[in-house]
């Protein structure tokens, strides 16, 4: 387990230095491509703004007036046979949704328990493993007129499920039980 | 879709609050969260555009096609029906590195052509082929090495070790992709 600490303290450093690298042997002026990237990152930062507003107004919205604690429990009885959290499956299927919607949930984790606690961790990791299935699979397949999409959707949905009990494995056997 | 999430996310907010009873917890809400959400972005944009620039020199340099290029045993593996050769195969790769790198602004344009490479191929427009069903079951499950995203949201709430979940994060993802590729490929055998 110390291994994957070490992993997760490492990676990111390794990636920057191997990119640098790989940028200085191949004779790009490294500085300015960053500055320019560094610019574009600000700006879809500010892109997003807009809609990071409307949807943690709306969620906020939902945990002040209640009806996010209602809908939790209305849950409860679906996972009761597990030690799943049920404040996580509205995030999971809100995240086939939209992206932005299931932010707004998971920010609400974070500020409600800590994104150091059980389930700020869970709804991390997850997040990483699944994907707004619906609205992929619309842009992709609309995009050459194919109506019939076969077993894509069932695909999805097993590697989403997969995904969900994956996270909450390693969240248990890294970070020990809520 | 957000059109109306969005809406009933408000209206039935405000609705379930008329009944009970706590406006002024809600109004007090709706004010803190549209400000929160400003602080928020501001705290994780650093983050982000330091990523992104790194991401930059990764595609200015040439990497990303470098790394597509060395594709070629996967795809035999993956995507048995598209000859070796076919543009498709050029597109499906550039799609997957940009993904697995976190580029989703660097992915969805070469997918969109390899939508269209593979539809080429298809001798039934309109039914996906197994090569569609494949390529798409593998861009939902994507492998992401870092999500920045969540790392930099972490951050900004506060936490002790921000980075503590991205291997775990890789683990999960590369579970639920092996697993979805072997879903489409016993579909794949089942339906020819």
């Amino acid at each position: 387990m110390g291994f994957l600490m070490a992993v997760s303290d490492y990676i990111i450093p390794t990636v920057c230095v191997m990119i640098i690298a790989y940028g200085l042997y191949k004779e790009v002026n490294v500085f300015e491509v960053f500055i320019e990237g560094a610019m574009e990152g600000l700006k879809v930062a500010v892109q997003i703004l807009p809609t990071l507003i409307a949807l943690l107004v709306a969620v906020g919205m939902l945990r002040a007036s209640g009806s996010l604690d209602g809908l939790v429990r209305l849950i409860q009885p679906l996972v009761a046979f597990s030690d799943f959290p049920s404040e996580v499956v509205p995030i999971a299927l809100m995240r086939t949704v939209s992206s932005s919607a299931s932010t707004g949930l998971i920010l609400d984790i974070f500020k409600t328990y800590g994104p150091d606690s059980f389930m700020g961790r869970l709804v991390s990791i997850m997040f990483g493993c699944t994907e707004t299935i619906f609205y992929t699979m619309s842009v992709y397949f609309m995009a050459v007129n194919v109506k019939n999409t076969r077993y894509t959707l069932a695909g999805a949905l097993v590697a989403t499920v997969v995904g969900i009990i994956a996270s909450y494995l390693l969240t248990v056997m890294l970070f020990g039980v809520a | 879709m957000l059109n109306y999430l969005w809406s009933f996310m408000i209206i039935f907010s405000i609705i379930m609050a008329i009944f009970g009873g706590d406006m002024g917890t809600l109004t007090t809400e709706m004010l803190a969260s549209s400000q929160s959400a400003v602080k928020i972005c501001f705290e994780t944009s650093g983050i982000l555009a330091m990523w992104m620039g790194i991401m930059y020199i990764a595609e200015k340099s040439g990497l990303i096609d470098a790394l597509a290029s060395r594709m070629t045993p996967i795809l035999n593996f993956l995507f048995p029906d598209v000859p070796k050769n076919h543009p498709a195969r050029k597109y499906i790769a550039t799609n997957m590195i940009a993904n697995f790198l976190g580029l989703g602004w660097a992915a969805t344009p070469p997918g969109i052509k390899a939508m269209v490479e593979l539809q080429k191929l298809n001798k039934k427009p309109g039914i996906a082929t197994n090569a569609m069903c494949m390529f798409l079951i593998i861009n939902i499950s994507s492998i992401q090495l870092i999500s920045i995203n969540m790392v930099s949201y972490r951050t900004s709430y506060g936490s002790v070790n921000p980075t503590e979940i991205v291997a775990p994060s890789i683990i999960a993802t590369t579970c639920s992709t092996i697993i979805a590729i072997m879903f489409a490929k016993m579909m794949y055998r089942k339906e020819r």
